[in-house]
C-alpha cells in the first residue's frame, strides 16, 4: 500500500483501533485534515479551543482506558493543548498528541507559528517524538500508543512537520505489528519474595488500613482490590483519584482520606501499624506534613511505576508491579498458605474506627432555605444511583463536594483532574466521556468559575448533539479561593468573588441547550429528574447554593492527618480525641 | 556525597535535554555532565556527576531509568572505579617561571601542548582532585584559562556498562 505522509497518519489511527479523534485544523496540518476528510472511519471532533480537545480525549481515555488521540496544529495549536497534556500527566492518563510542525527545512528559523513543542511539553509527557522524515511516521505512531498505554500510563506527543506529511510523497506502509524497545519495559509481574514479605507483614497487622489511588483503576483491578479487602476484613480508604475502585456504600470503605478526607481514614491512617499502599503516590494533599505521617506504620508499596516507591514517604516493602498482577499473585499466596490476619486484633481496630466514624465528621447544616452544595451532591446520588452514570468534575469545592458525598460504587465513573487541578477539565472532559459511552448518563459538576474556563465547548456539544448534564452550583465564588481566604487570610476576598456572572440559562439557549435556574432546595430533586428525563438535551442547570459554605474536614497544608479542622457545625463533645 | 553515574542513552535529538532537563524540573544538583557517542553509533555514553544523600540519588536513578531514551545506567560509586577527567590549562610562562612550571607539570604528569615566547598550555588528566591540586600550586596570577572536561568514570575489573547483561 503506497500512502502519504498525512494517509499514514490517518491510516495509523484506523490501525490503532481509534474511534475518535478531537482536534482543530491550522496550517501545518492541513494535509492531514484533508486526508481525515476522506474517510469515515475515523470519527474527528471539532473543539472550539485545544485544551478541550486535551480534555475530551482524556475524558474519554479516563472512561475507557483506551488512549485517547488530539490533533493540533503547531505554534498556538500546541501551547493551547498544553494544560490537557499536562493535566492527562499528573492523572498517568494514556494520549496520543499529535502536534503539527512547521517543515522541517524552516524548523528553528521562528518560522509562522512555530514552537518547540517538543522542548514545550517535555516536562509533561511520558514520552515525546518529532517526525523527520516520512518513513519514521508509521512506527513513531505505533511507539506512541504502546508507551501511552503501557507501563505508567501518560500522554505521548507526536510532532509531524507539515512537509512530513506532503500528499505528493508517497511510501511503502505497513503497520508495526509488534514494538520492541530495548530502552522501555515495563515491569510486569511483581517480585514474588517481596510479595510474601508484604503477605506475612498484612497477617501480623494489629491496625491495617489498605490505601489506594488512580493506579487500581488504571490498572482495571478493582475486581482483585475488592477481594482482597473480603478476604483480610481489612479498612480500606482511597484517594480522589481512587475513588470507585472499592465500592463507596460498603462499610469496610472508610471515605476518602487526606485534605478534605473523612475523619475515620485520616484518623486510622494516623493510628494505623500496617498500611498497605496500591497504586498511590503520597501525594501532598494525602500525606500532610511528611514527618507526622502514619507515624507507627509500617509500609507495603505496590506500584508500577519505581519512581513513585519512596519518592516522598519511604515504604519498608516495596512491590514494583502491574497493581492487578500483585495484587492476583497476593491473593493466590494467601490462599497457598492458607493465613489470616489477626481476627481479635482486627475486631478491635475495627471498634476503635467506628468510634472515629460516630463523630459523622461529613455531616452538615441543612437547611430548607438554600441549597447546601452537600445537599445538592446527595440529591444528584438519589436521582442517578440506579443509572449507569458518569460525573465528571472541574476543580475546587464542588470537586471536594462531588468527591465526599457521592458514594461511587464502580471504577471509572468518577473523572476528574486531581494531580493538576484544571479548571476547565470537566466540560470537554464530559464530551469526551460522553462519546465513549453514548447509552451512560453523563454529567458535569462544576462551579460558575471553572465553567467560564471552557464554556466555549457548549458549541461542540451542541454540533455533535451530546446531551450531558452540567451541574453549577453557584455560590458567586471561586469557592476554594474564598475559603482559604477566610482561614488564612482573615477574610480578605482578594479576587476571589466572580463578579459579572452571564445569564447561564440564557447562555445556554444561545447555544440551542436547555437552561435551568434552581434556588430552592424543595426543587432541587424534581429539577435533576425533569433534566435527566430530556435524554437527547444539554441541560445547564444553575444551581445557586448557600455562598460561604466551606469544605470540612480540612487538614490545613503542613499538618499531620491528626490536625484536622471539623465543622462547626459539629458540636465539641461530639468531637473525639 | 559525590556520586559519578554512567548512562547508556540513545543517540536521538533531544536526548541531552531530556537529562538536564530531568536536573532543573526536580531541582536536583547537576555538577557535570559529558556526553559523547559510543562504538555503536545509535548510543550515547553521559557520565554525570551529582551530589545529595541517599534517597535523593535514589531518585535521581528512577527518575533517569524513566526516560524512555535511557537504555541503562550504572552508579558507579557504589563500587570500585576509576575516575578521570582532562584539564588544558594556560598559564604565564616568563623568565624563571617557565622552568619551574615545567618542573610542576611533570610532577602532575602533565604535557606542555602549545608553548609561546610567553605562555604554556599545559594538558593534565587525573581525578578531580589531582586538578585542584595543580590549580593551587600554580600562582593565581600565572593562571590565564583553563578548561575542565568534568569526570568520565569506569568501573573497576571486569565489570562493564553495555547493552548486553
Amino acid at each position: 500500500m503506497e500512502l502519504s505522509g498525512a494517509e499514514i497518519v490517518v491510516q495509523a489511527l484506523k490501525d490503532e483501533g481509534v474511534e475518535y479523534v478531537w482536534g482543530y485544523p491550522g496550517g501545518a496540518v492541513l494535509h492531514i485534515y484533508d486526508a481525515l476528510f476522506q474517510q469515515n472511519e475515523v470519527r474527528h471532533i471539532l473543539v472550539r479551543h485545544e485544551q478541550a480537545a486535551a480534555h475530551a480525549a482524556d475524558g474519554y481515555a479516563r472512561a475507557t482506558g483506551k488512549p485517547g488521540v488530539v490533533l493540533v496544529t503547531s505554534g498556538p495549536g500546541a501551547t493551547n493543548a498544553v494544560t490537557g497534556i499536562a493535566t492527562a500527566f499528573m492523572d498517568s492518563i494514556p494520549l496520543v498528541v499529535l502536534t503539527g510542525q512547521v517543515p522541517t527545512p524552516v524548523i528553528g528559523s521562528d518560522a509562522f507559528q512555530e514552537v518547540d513543542t517538543v522542548g514545550i511539553t517535555r516536562p509533561c509527557v511520558k514520552h515525546n517524538f518529532l517526525v523527520k522524515r516520512v518513513d519514521d511516521l508509521a512506527e513513531t505512531i505505533r511507539k506512541a500508543f504502546y508507551i501511552a498505554a503501557s507501563g505508567r500510563p501518560g500522554p505521548v506527543v507526536v510532532d509531524i512537520p507539515k512537509d512530513v506529511t506532503d500528499p505528493n510523497i508517497r511510501i511503502s506502509y505497513e503497520y508495526p505489528q509488534e514494538i520492541g524497545m530495548r530502552s522501555y519495559n515495563p515491569v510486569e509481574r511483581g517480585h514474588p519474595g517481596q510479595i510474601r514479605k508484604a503477605v506475612d507483614l498484612m497477617m501480623s497487622a494489629k491496625r491495617p488500613v489498605i490505601y489506594t489511588g488512580g493506579g487500581v483503576v488504571l490498572a482495571d483491578a478493582s475486581e482483585e482490590l475488592c477481594q482482597l479487602v473480603k478476604k483480610t476484613g481489612f479498612p480500606i480508604t482511597q484517594t480522589l483519584m481512587g475513588l470507585g475502585a472499592f465500592p463507596a456504600t460498603d462499610p469496610q470503605f472508610l471515605g476518602m482520606l487526606g485534605m478534605h478526607g473523612t475523619y475515620e481514614a485520616n484518623m486510622a491512617m494516623h493510628e494505623t501499624d500496617v498500611l498497605i499502599a496500591i497504586g498511590a503516590r503520597f501525594d501532598d494533599r494525602v500525606t500532610g506534613k511528611v514527618a507526622h505521617f502514619c507515624p507507627h506504620a509500617k509500609i507495603i508499596h505496590i506500584d508500577v511505576d519505581p519512581a513513585s516507591i519512596s519518592k516522598t514517604v519511604r515504604v519498608d516493602v516495596p512491590i514494583v508491579g502491574q497493581v492487578r498482577s500483585v495484587l492476583a499473585d497476593m491473593l493466590h499466596l494467601i490462599d497457598e498458605l492458607e493465613c489470616e490476619p489477626g481476627r481479635d486484633a482486627l475486631a478491635q481496630w475495627w471498634e476503635r474506627i467506628e468510634a472515629w466514624r460516630a463523630v459523622e465528621c461529613l455531616s452538615y447544616d441543612a437547611s430548607d432555605k438554600v441549597i447546601k452544595p452537600q445537599f445538592a451532591v446527595e440529591a444528584l446520588y438519589k436521582v442517578t444511583r440506579d443509572d449507569e452514570f458518569y460525573l465528571t468534575s472541574d476543580v475546587g469545592q464542588h470537586q471536594m463536594f462531588a468527591a465526599q458525598f457521592y458514594p461511587f460504587d464502580q471504577p471509572r465513573r468518577w473523572i476528574n483532574s486531581g494531580g493538576l487541578g484544571t479548571m476547565g477539565f470537566g466540560l470537554p472532559a464530559a464530551m469526551g466521556v460522553k462519546q465513549a459511552c453514548p447509552e451512560a448518563e453523563v454529567a458535569c459538576i462544576t462551579g460558575e468559575a471553572s465553567i467560564q474556563m471552557c464554556i466555549q465547548e457548549l458549541a461542540t456539544c451542541k454540533q455533535y448533539d451530546l446531551p450531558i448534564k452540567i451541574l453549577l452550583l453557584n455560590n458567586g465564588y471561586m469557592g476554594m479561593v474564598r475559603q482559604w481566604q477566610e482561614f488564612f487570610y482573615d477574610g480578605r476576598y482578594s479576587h476571589s468573588y466572580v463578579d459579572a456572572l452571564p445569564d447561564f440559562c440564557k447562555l445556554a439557549e444561545s447555544y440551542d441547550h436547555v437552561g435551568m435556574r434552581i434556588d430552592d432546595p424543595a426543587d432541587l430533586e424534581a429539577a435533576y429528574r425533569e433534566a435527566f428525563g430530556m435524554k437527547d438535551r444539554l441541560v445547564f442547570m444553575d444551581i445557586v447554593i448557600d455562598p460561604e459554605e466551606n469544605v470540612y474536614p480540612m487538614i490545613e497544608a503542613g499538618k499531620g492527618h491528626h490536625e484536622m479542622h471539623m465543622s462547626p457545625h459539629l458540636s465539641s463533645e461530639r468531637e473525639l480525641a | 556525597m559525590q556520586h559519578i553515574i554512567s548512562i547508556l542513552i540513545e543517540n536521538e535529538a533531544g536526548a541531552l535535554s531530556r537529562v538536564s532537563g530531568l536536573f532543573s524540573a526536580r531541582g536536583y544538583n547537576i555538577e557535570s555532565l559529558t556526553v559523547a557517542p559510543t562504538e555503536d553509533t545509535t548510543l550515547s555514553r553521559m557520565t554525570l556527576v551529582t551530589r545529595g544523600d541517599e534517597n535523593v540519588i535514589e531518585q535521581i536513578t528512577k527518575q533517569l531509568n524513566k526516560l524512555i531514551d535511557v537504555v541503562k545506567l550504572v552508579d558507579l560509586s557504589e563500587g570500585p572505579h576509576i575516575e578521570r577527567e582532562l584539564m588544558m590549562i594556560k598559564v604565564r610562562a616568563e623568565g624563571t617561571m617557565r622552568e619551574e612550571l615545567k618542573r610542576l607539570a611533570d610532577i602532575f604528569r602533565g604535557n606542555i601542548i602549545d608553548a609561546t615566547g610567553n605562555s604554556y598550555t599545559i594538558e593534565m588528566t587525573g581525578d578531580g582532585a589531582k586538578l585542584d591540586a595543580f590549580i593551587q600550586v600554580v600562582d593565581d596570577e600565572l593562571i590565564i584559562e583553563t578548561v575542565r572536561s568534568g569526570p568520565l568514570g569506569i568501573a573497576r575489573g571486569g565489570k562493564r556498562l553495555t547493552l548486553h547483561v
